[in-house]
């Protein structure tokens, strides 16, 4: 047997975590470094997973670095671990953000042991959800997720922290309980909880007569919880904002990809039929969740509640490119993903470094700040222009190659009218965005932050790296979706594109 | 007759009495706990050597070795030693009748492991009554007035729930002229007319025996006695009660409702949809109920309520499947045992805190995680297992009971369950939330005795077992539902 990547990728941060939680004795230093330890090799191995994973066309839809053990006999259920061109860029992206998050905490000093033990925790449920091949396994990762999160926000957050965490919670259980209910109805129906095989027969081999359109729904509002969907959205902006920084990143960078990643391996994969139908239905939603986001998102006031709003807004062209069903918009909405969580995740670490330098995070009292920090203000405009679509950055690439598979889409009638409608989206993002770059380090240099620091040498590694990533991959997308084609292909396949 | 079948039994019937006769004459009380733990644990390696397949008849049929049986029986043991382990502290506080504590615990769990035996009437009601009787009393322990309500009070129901209980058996004998499980299931297969309103008295009678059993396991609408009683009576008590006392319920409804009815369409069907009804009214009673409480106790009152609702998820698909279709009643057991383990280090955290606060308020849990790092952590555990969050056993179980719903095309009723489960996870977080973000009202820290420890740590372990590992006990659950399907 091969070399068990994925085992050693999901589950590596859950070892630090125990190894930190037992054996640090609360040396703040020492936790820090073994976070850092046990963060870069689940980072190491899936660059090395993303490197050796076969491109050829042999591998289309193929699930390389499989592992199955029979895990509960009794269901059927199996620990089945794999990534396919759609999810391994993900698992990538979220290794990156896990390192990431340990460099942005480094100045976290409030009970560290507990901090960084959530942390792991954290980036082993989103990495095994984002491997899982098992449906139950899959499911199990979801729900752990839960935990951390709202220990993250309920402790190190600020604001209306306790609330925040708590309608976090209640808003993914109640989607994660509908998806319970739509899993064990899949189970029943075809007899299997391997999303493989699942995928493979779509629903050919049902055997009762539960509805389809049924358990795709019940699948569907739980991703949708999580992407989020308008109007299934309102716990975000308040996550979002009171999370601390670390957790924002995580929440936006990795986290909501869960939604989204569910949608086209589950709701597409094994219900293309389903989807197709009501692809018009969701087409809206999606339109919906981009205008009103970005509508929203203009009004906001707080820093980072106006970052937060604006993934609202992007996820819908994710949405966008995913119930357009065309190949194309398909790739555009998974890098769309992985732009989005490079970006968001850039923005909202520019952010909280703003806001714990300067100690003010009210736009209306925030000014002219590129002069007393001006590698931020550079990184935070280059964040921006990102997210909203400036050529040469990942945003550009990823909306672009969404909106043209959309707009080409020719197996939803209407396509075309939803693309035009939600580039409007983007019009409505380039004015929140040069508007807040403007309201932050723009305008009249105001004496009291003249002892504002700018980032320090740790943080500028960081600030460059994703930079640079950001950077590659909008000049040379193929890197990725060269990749994610692999794992489209067989899906438009399936949707009869 | 094999008497070796019934050493288990005997094995506690002889521990209790020795309980009692070493409190004569011993100084340190500590050895009753030892002697009550080493006839638990003889207990169980006897049973061990019968694990009762094929199974087996005893008394004159009036009691089955078997492997459904069996399980229930080594749960109840475990249950029982965790419960005596967790109980050590609080009862080294008593001046007076340790000694009975211990005997009683000890004759409740052989009365309850009677029950999961009972294959007749007439042992059905001798065993519930034995076990019922022990928990009135262990329910009045403490003396003071909050406690003499509780066990008063639950005596005083019990004992209308045994009449009602003494009525529907007499109509069901009435009806069939059996008072053999399998026998009445002969009888009632006979019935030349088929049909509920055809044979009233018999729905009349079975009617009756839900209530009473439903009393046992506080089941909607027979759960007024659960919140006082559980607030009232001494801690560990209240631990037993809302494990042992209710899977011992849940085991006599399975045995009853399988053997006798189990067998009859037009029967099975009906009171299946009955236990749906309760089940999906008691959930939201439990859950809405629990929101707005502020003592913990009673939380997990009203907490065991709704517990009571997912388990009869299981009895409802029990009664709606094809017999051999045995998802329903292997979920109830398989969820009865996550749940045990799930409730008793609660419960074990409770003890040892509330040692310490010498309160049961949620409130005064306040920055719990300071005073007491390791039992905030377990109960937090425990508690995230009650709600059914993987990794913990209450997912598994959770998963697995409504598994069997939905294949029984009770999708209706598992949408409700999973969205209680919603509900709950917002009282059994505060609780969380209060200890993990509150402000200690002091820096002292809360110590807890090794038994204590021993006790939560193997409840924690084994819902963490549960939760990530569920196979092995799935299966006996599986081999223990089997029993019904001959």
């Amino acid at each position: 047997m091969s070399f068990p990547y994925l085992t050693w990728i999901v589950f590596l941060p859950l070892v630090g975590a125990i190894i930190i939680a037992l054996f640090s004795g609360g040396r703040e230093k020492l936790i820090r470094y073994l976070a850092v330890l046990f963060t870069s090799l689940p980072l190491i191995l899936s660059l090395v997973a993303f490197s050796v994973f076969d491109r050829s066309a042999a591998a289309t839809g193929v699930m390389q670095f499989q592992e199955k053990i029979s895990w509960i006999p009794a269901m059927n259920a199996n620990y089945h671990l794999g990534v396919d061109g759609l999810s391994l860029p993900m698992v990538v992206l979220t290794a990156f953000l896990g390192l990431v998050v340990v460099f942005i905490s480094w100045k976290e000093h409030l009970r560290v042991r507990e901090y960084f033990v959530w942390l792991l925790l954290l980036e082993t449920s989103i990495l095994g959800v984002f491997t899982s091949l098992d449906l139950l396994l899959f499911f199990v990762f979801w729900e752990v997720e839960i935990i951390p999160m709202y220990f993250l926000i309920s402790i190190w957050g600020s604001g209306r922290k306790e609330y925040s965490s708590i309608k976090y919670v209640l808003y993914t259980l109640f989607g994660s309980a509908l998806m319970l209910a739509g899993i064990l109805s899949l189970y029943f129906t075809t007899g299997t909880l391997n999303m493989v095989e699942l995928a493979g027969n779509g629903m050919a081999i049902v055997q009762s007569v539960m509805p389809a359109v049924a358990i795709f729904f019940l699948l569907l509002i739980g991703f949708a919880v999580k992407l989020p969907v308008v109007p299934f959205h309102t716990w975000l902006p308040d996550a979002h904002t009171d999370a601390p920084t670390a957790g924002s990143v995580m929440l936006a960078g990795a986290l909501i990809k869960m939604g989204g990643y569910g949608i086209i391996r589950v709701c597409l994969g094994i219900f293309p039929s389903v989807a197709r139908d009501y692809a018009p239905f969701l087409l809206t939603l999606a339109v919906i969740s981009v205008l009103y986001g970005a509508a929203v998102t203009l009004r906001q006031t707080d820093l980072k509640r106006l970052i937060a709003y604006s993934s609202v807004s992007h996820m819908g062209f994710v949405l966008l490119g995913i119930f357009a069903l065309n190949e194309v918009s398909l790739t555009g909405a998974a890098l769309q993903m992985v732009s989005h969580g490079l970006l968001t995740g850039l923005l909202f670490a520019m952010a909280g470094l703003t806001i714990h330098n300067v100690g003010e995070r009210d736009l209306r009292k925030l000014g002219g700040l590129a002069r007393q920090m001006p590698a931020v203000a550079v990184v935070f405009s280059i964040a921006g222009l990102g997210s909203l679509g400036l050529p040469t950055t990942s945003g550009f690439a990823a909306e672009f190659i969404t909106f043209a598979g959309a707009f080409s889409s020719t197996l939803v009638a209407g396509a075309p009218v939803f693309t035009i409608l939600a580039v409007i989206g983007v019009v409505l993002g380039a004015g929140y965005i040069l508007w807040l770059i403007q309201r932050v380090f723009y305008g009249p240099v105001k004496e009291e932050y003249n002892a504002v620091k700018d980032a320090d040498g740790l943080e500028k590694i960081y600030m460059f790296a994703l930079v640079a990533l950001i950077m590659l991959v909008g000049i040379y997308p193929a890197i990725l979706t060269d990749i994610i084609k692999l794992g489209i292909a067989p899906l438009a396949g399936l949707l009869g594109g | 007759m094999n008497l070796g079948l019934f050493i288990p039994e005997l094995t506690l019937a002889i521990t209790a009495l020795a309980i009692i006769l070493f409190d004569l004459f011993v100084e340190r009380k500590g050895w009753l706990v030892a002697v009550s733990l080493i006839g638990l644990i003889i207990a169980a390696g006897s049973l061990v050597v019968t694990p009762g397949s094929p199974a087996q008849t005893i008394f004159n049929n009036m009691l089955v070795v078997d492997g459904f049986a069996f399980f229930f029986k080594l749960l109840f043991l475990g249950i029982s030693a965790l419960v005596i382990l967790a109980s050590t502290d609080y009862v080294s506080k008593f001046t007076n009748f340790r000694g009975e504590y211990y005997a009683l615990v000890i004759l409740s769990t052989l009365g309850m492991m009677l029950m999961a035996a009972t294959s007749e009437l007439v042992t059905i009601y001798i065993s519930l009554e034995l076990t019922s009787i022990s928990l009135y009393v262990l329910a009045g322990f403490l003396k003071d007035s909050k406690s003499t309500e509780a066990s008063l009070k639950y005596l005083l129901l019990g004992a209308i729930s045994s009449a009602v209980l003494l009525f529907g058996m007499a109509l069901v004998f009435g009806s069939t002229g059996q008072t053999q499980l399998g026998q009445i299931a002969g009888s009632v297969a006979s019935l030349s007319a088929t049909g509920v309103m055809a044979n009233p008295a018999l729905v009349l009678g079975i009617v009756l025996l839900v209530a009473g059993f439903g009393f046992k396991v506080a089941a909607f609408p027979f759960h007024m006695w659960v919140p006082d009683v559980y607030e009232g009576a001494p801690t560990p008590v209240v631990a037993f009660l809302s494990v042992g006392s209710k899977a011992a319920g849940f085991a006599l409804i399975l045995r009853v409702f399988s053997t006798a009815f189990g067998f009859t369409d037009w029967l099975s069907i009906n009171f299946g949809l009955v236990f749906a009804g309760l089940a999906a009214i008691g959930m939201f009673v439990g859950n809405l109920s629990a929101l707005p409480q502020t003592n913990i106790k009673r939380m997990l009152g009203y907490s065991s309520i709704a517990q009571a609702g997912y388990l009869m998820v299981g009895l409802a698909t029990m009664g709606i499947s094809p017999p051999a279709d045995i998802l329903g009643q292997s979920g109830v057991l398989f969820f009865l045992a996550g749940y045990a383990l799930a409730n008793l280090g609660t419960f074990t955290a409770i003890i040892a805190i509330s040692n310490k606060l010498d309160s049961d308020f949620i409130q005064d849990y306040s920055g719990m995680i300071k005073r007491a790092p390791v039992l905030t952590l377990a109960l937090s555990l425990c508690l995230i297992s009650l709600i059914g969050m993987p990794p913990a056993a209450g997912f598994m179980a959770k998963f697995y009971i409504f598994s069997g719903a939905v294949q029984n095309g009770l999708l209706w009723l598992v949408i409700i369950a999973v969205l209680n489960s919603v509900v709950s996870a917002y009282y059994y977080l505060r609780v969380v939330k209060v200890m993990w973000f509150g402000e200690p009202a002091s820096e002292e820290k809360v110590p807890s005795s090794g038994a204590l420890r021993l006790a939560l740590t193997v409840s924690c372990l084994g819902v963490l077992l549960i939760g990530i590992i569920p196979g092995p006990i799935m299966e006996l659950a599986r081999a223990a539902a089997r029993m019904f399907t001959f």
